[in-house]
């Protein structure tokens, strides 16, 4: 079933629930994700795939459940949560590059302030993790020089600098001009066969196919199946399932 | 006397010249000491004011809104002659110098901090979201990501405002401070020639023109490549 290692479980999200005001909007999530697993997120706009990330790394505060990342509890009032977000990548659909900066100036920043690294360190680390994303000859590029591909590779490589355990993707490719989406594919693929923990919101439905350990298929703030991606995507038990894929396959 | 005669001997009249350029030098360095002091006070206050209010704390943040609304809608001469004359009835005395000096500063800190505040508003929401979920902490964020955007936005208003209000010193004159325009309209009336008014002019170009200019050039600077 899946690639996966140990079986040691990275997340457990637990009847996550989050409301914003009177909109519940995901209502009772549960989600296990092992080391080393892809796990892909589908699902309509607005059902909660982003917010569900979001919880994950607590840039949202869940109003009820449990996260668990690598077996530490996300919600305690005890836990470092800077601590435990620099072993979380996060990767956005907008690669929100500090523009003021350079591409290894992005990737320094944290491994400086957050890892206490000294200089000539942190930048030889942002140097392999550019290159590891075929940037290392843009280090000294500005975002502004660079295209939305290369922006968001560089924001890989800004997580990926961290050693993070866990990378959560929020639909990294769905703002970049359809020629630049497989040089970012490419990176994220590389980085599965180096056996990193994945969870990503996407519709790049043939990089599902071909890189993912299981697909989730959530709407309407539930999870609502999952399964491996020829079973969602070729035999979906549930009608809204059929319904998305069949929508998006379309396009 | 020509007229051209008659307008030299009024506005540049040598003599007059020659007994007054001292205490106008005064004034000036006056006017300098002052301004810097409103500036470094006022900028530093609202900057201040502006990192609190991105606290969002309710309470405080109306009371900033309130005060910085107050300070921003009443005319600067109204809160020098305030602090100046109605203060002492309440046993609260303070010179002219620090009455000018302190309605200037939180009027300069009132604009100020709306102006810091608006650029950090300005920064994209995924900016301190992207540099949270890598760790750094609220002040970190702020100090590191936020507050360089935020800054180069600030620098052209900022530097506008900063000019407008640091001239206003020359309010100063009204409570006795030795600025400028005080000894200017002071030497005037002594010698009934309007000669000191243009030194006072000149001292006043000599002093704001190179700001104006060293504005511009920060504007330029600062501004960094954007797509
Ligand atoms: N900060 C917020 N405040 C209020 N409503 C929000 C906020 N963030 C998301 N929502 C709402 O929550 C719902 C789910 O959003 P989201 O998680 O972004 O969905 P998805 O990523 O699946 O498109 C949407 O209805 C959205 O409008
Ligand atoms: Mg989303």
């Amino acid at each position: 079933m899946t690639a996966t290692g140990n079986g040691h479980v990275m997340l457990r999200v637990r009847d996550l629930r989050k409301s914003f005001g009177d909109l519940e909007v995901l209502k009772g999530v549960d989600l296990e994700v092992v080391d080393r697993e892809l796990v892909f997120i589908i699902g309509p706009s607005g059902s909660g795939k982003s917010t569900l990330l979001r919880c994950c790394n607590r840039l949202e505060e869940p109003t009820g459940g449990t996260i668990e990342v690598d077996g530490v509890d996300l919600l305690a009032r005890d836990t470092d949560i800077n601590a435990m977000r620099r072993r979380i990548g996060m990767v956005f659909q907008s690669f929100n590059l500090y523009p003021h900066m350079t591409a290894r100036g992005n990737v320094t920043l944290a491994l400086r302030k957050v890892l206490r690294k000294p200089r000539a360190e942190a930048e030889a680390i942002a140097g392999e993790a550019l290159a590891k994303v075929g940037l290392a000859d843009k280090r000294d590029a500005y975002p502004s020089e660079l295209s939305g591909g290369q922006q968001q590779r560089v924001a890989i490589a800004r997580a990926l600098a961290l050693e993070p355990k866990i990378m959560l993707f929020d639909e990294p490719t769905s703002a970049l001009d359809p020629e630049l989406v497989g040089g970012v594919l490419n990176v994220m693929r590389d980085m599965r066969e180096a056996g990193m923990t994945m969870v990503v919101v996407s519709h790049e439905m043939q990089f599902a196919r071909a890189a993912a350990d299981r697909v989730v298929f959530m709407d309407e703030g539930v999870i609502v199946e999952q399964g491996p991606p020829e079973h969602i995507f070729a035999a979906p038990a549930h009608r809204r399932t059929r319904e998305f894929v069949s929508e998006i396959q379309r396009h | 006397m020509s007229r051209w005669e008659r307008f030299l001997d009024s506005f540049f009249n040598a003599e007059v010249i020659a007994a007054y350029l001292p205490s106008i030098v005064d004034g000036f360095f006056l006017t300098i000491y002052l301004a810097l002091l409103i500036v470094l006070a006022g900028i530093a206050l609202g900057l201040a004011l502006a990192l609190v209010r991105s606290l969002q704390v309710r309470a405080i943040n109306l009371l900033i809104v309130f005060f910085v609304d107050l300070l921003r809608a009443l005319p600067p001469l109204v809160i020098i002659l305030i602090f100046y004359f109605g203060l002492p009835n309440i046993d609260i005395r303070m010179s002219g110098f620090v009455a000018t000096w302190l309605s200037l500063t939180l009027v300069l800190a009132a604009f100020s901090e709306e102006i810091f505040w608006a650029g950090i508003l300005a920064v994209q929401k995924g900016q301190w979201e992207a540099s949270r979920s890598t760790g750094l902490g609220y002040l970190q964020t702020l100090a590191y990501v936020v507050l360089p955007q935020a800054i180069r936005l600030t620098i052209p208003p900022l530097t506008n405002r900063t000019i407008a209000i640091t001239k206003g010193t020359a309010l100063g004159s009204v409570v006795a401070v030795a600025e400028i325009l005080n000894q200017a309209t002071t030497a005037q009336s002594f010698s009934g020639n309007a000669s000191p008014l243009m030194l006072g002019a000149i001292a006043y170009l000599i002093l704001f023109l190179p700001v104006v200019v060293l504005g511009r050039w920060i504007e330029t600077r600062f501004a960094w490549r954007r797509q």
